[in-house]
């Protein structure tokens, strides 16, 4: 073997390993939160864990049901909140747009998909809060929806402009209009990408906390209503992990584990239906 | 003639829509003379922004005919093709000069979704909707709000476009369960669905097998009685086979444009005869 070839063979085997490696430290990274998460809030997570409200500090058992239920109402609004707006928006720049105001919209969208959490929450504050001069429900999903419309209104635009041409001439040429065409050919074409764009944004807000400390608060009780202050999986997280009690401790891991299973549930049901392929023929 | 046509026959779909839409426009239906003209072009030219695509085009459509644009890539003929139907106002920056008649009547006044559903389009690729063959045939009923049983009048369209007895048994299946050409045919059967006076064919067959290629030009006869056909097409033995008449195209210029016999066996352009002989395009 020539001493060339020797020294491409062993530098292919030196990137091949380090790039494998850097592929395992990624993937092993996720195992061991999960497996830490399992271990440390399996032992705790009961059925009384999902039924009951939080027991006092000393008290055995309890559970965090006030904080799964505010979870999903503060899901709900956000998506009845950013949903539309990010749909319909996507829709606009996908379709309608000409070139300087979809170029702004874009641009400022993909900015506040980098604003930091908190300054949204801030805002969310100052829009909500001050002026009801009370935490609440509402403004934590008022929050999280803000939060959820650059996501959904970039995903949906890149899944409408992958619909061919030759779907929408085949409408326009049956005697559609523009928004006939759309909402019939386009929308229904594209909507298992839309949907799964939709359902990761609320997985990805679902684990927010920042934005929710001083919208939706956090409340020891069930929260009746929207008005209210209500309790959430990622606040109590925050709260019972930098507690001083053993037992809090505890419970905010098997709180961590619950909101892991929850996001990684919807991942996996989205993957799944994605991979059963797109409904449009690509060509 | 009604042996030649068992289909349509069958269905009564031929003389049942030509008699309900000439009463609509101009009673030119029944006459089968060669001077009866559905569409009339009168010096059109035509810009893609600065791009003059189309030169001074004057060409006439007859009745119940197959008329057929041939003509090298990029020379037009689709552009013209597309100009019929008012496709060319899904792109930007497009600009269309001259008249184009359709029973006499400008369609430029025309409101453009009823002009689409007079004048369909089936296009080059098959582009069934990811919807089921059932509706998709449909589609054009729904849009445009039929009266009527929607069943019959799917199976009708699939009837006409020689597709019924295939897909008769998976009208509920994705149009994509389809082959090529029998989606393609469904694209036919699609654009009839709404009866349409023309029906336009931007290479109907490119994108198909021989056999599939075939079964097409059948059912282009079969629909001549009852539909005015106009075909863009690469292929000048097809173009020969299916045709009445024939428009040849050249750098946005209509250079000949006459009966299919005769520009096959004695063209008048010698441009016409290098073309079709293979000397060029």
């Amino acid at each position: 073997m020539s001493p060339r070839l020797a020294w491409r063979k062993s530098l292919n085997f030196v990137m091949l390993s380090l790039t494998g490696l850097c592929a395992l430290l990624t993937v092993s990274a996720l195992f061991f939160i999960l497996g830490y998460l399992a271990w440390n809030g399996g032992k705790d997570l009961s059925w009384s864990f999902f039924t009951h409200l939080p027991a006092p500090v000393g008290e055995q058992g309890g559970g965090m049901a006030n904080a799964i239920v505010g979870s999903l109402k503060l899901l709900l609004l956000a998506a009845l909140f950013g949903v539309p707006i990010g749909l319909l928006g996507g829709v606009y720049l996908a379709e309608f747009g000409g070139r300087t105001l979809p170029f702004l919209v874009r641009y400022t969208a993909d900015l506040m998909n980098g604003v930091p959490s908190i300054v949204i929450g801030i805002f969310a504050y100052a829009l909500v809060v001050m002026p009801m001069h009370h935490f609440s429900t509402l403004a934590g999903g008022i929050a999280l929806g803000i939060m959820v419309i650059p996501t959904v209104l970039r995903n949906t635009e890149s899944f409408l402009r992958d619909v061919p041409l030759a779907l929408r001439e085949g409408s326009f040429a049956l005697g559609a209009n523009k928004w006939r065409m759309i909402a019939t050919v386009v929308l229904p074409a594209a909507a298992r990408g839309i949907l799964t764009g939709v359902l990761l944004a609320l997985a990805r807000v679902a684990g927010e906390t920042a934005p929710l400390l001083f919208t939706a608060f956090g409340n020891r009780y069930w929260s009746p209503g929207w008005m209210q202050p209500t309790s959430s999986l990622p606040v109590v997280i925050y709260t019972y992990a930098t507690g001083p009690y053993e037992d809090w401790h505890r419970q905010a891991w098997a709180a961590g584990l619950v909101l892991l299973g929850l996001v990684l549930v919807t991942n996996i049901l989205v993957r799944a239906f994605l991979t059963r392929g797109t409904a449009y023929e690509r060509t | 003639m009604s042996s030649a046509f068992p289909l349509m026959a069958n269905s009564g779909a031929s003389a049942v829509s030509s008699t309900t839409k000439s009463t609509a426009h101009t009673p030119a239906m029944t006459t089968s003379g060669a001077n009866a003209l559905r569409m009339k072009v009168t010096k059109i030219n035509f810009y893609y922004g600065k791009n003059h695509a189309l030169h001074n085009v004057s060409m006439d459509v007859a009745t119940n005919k197959v008329t057929a644009m041939i003509g090298p890539s990029g020379c037009g003929k689709s552009t013209l093709l597309r100009t019929l139907n008012r496709m060319h106002e899904t792109l930007r920056h497009t600009r269309l000069e001259g008249e184009i008649a359709l029973d006499g009547v400008n369609i430029l006044t025309l409101d453009v979704t009823k002009l689409r559903r007079m004048v369909g389009m089936v296009f080059q690729k098959p582009n069934p909707f990811p919807k089921s063959v059932y509706e998709n045939v449909a589609y054009g009923l729904r849009i445009n709000g039929h009266e009527g049983r929607l069943d019959d009048a799917v199976e009708k369209s699939l009837r006409r476009a020689a597709l019924w007895d295939e897909v008769k048994d998976k009208l509920h299946k994705s149009a994509y369960a389809l082959s090529g050409g029998q989606q393609q045919r469904l694209c036919i059967a699609r654009a009839l669905a709404v009866d349409p006076e023309v029906l336009l064919l931007d290479e109907p067959c490119s994108a198909l097998d021989p056999v599939n290629t075939a079964k097409i030009e059948e059912l282009l006869f079969e629909l001549k009685p009852s539909c005015t056909l106009v075909i863009v097409t690469h292929n000048m033995q097809q173009a020969a086979r299916v045709s009445d008449s024939t428009a040849f195209m050249l750098n946005g210029e209509l250079i000949e444009f006459s009966t299919t016999g005769h520009m096959f066996t004695t063209p008048s352009d010698p441009r016409t005869e290098a073309y079709i002989t293979g000397r060029f395009g």
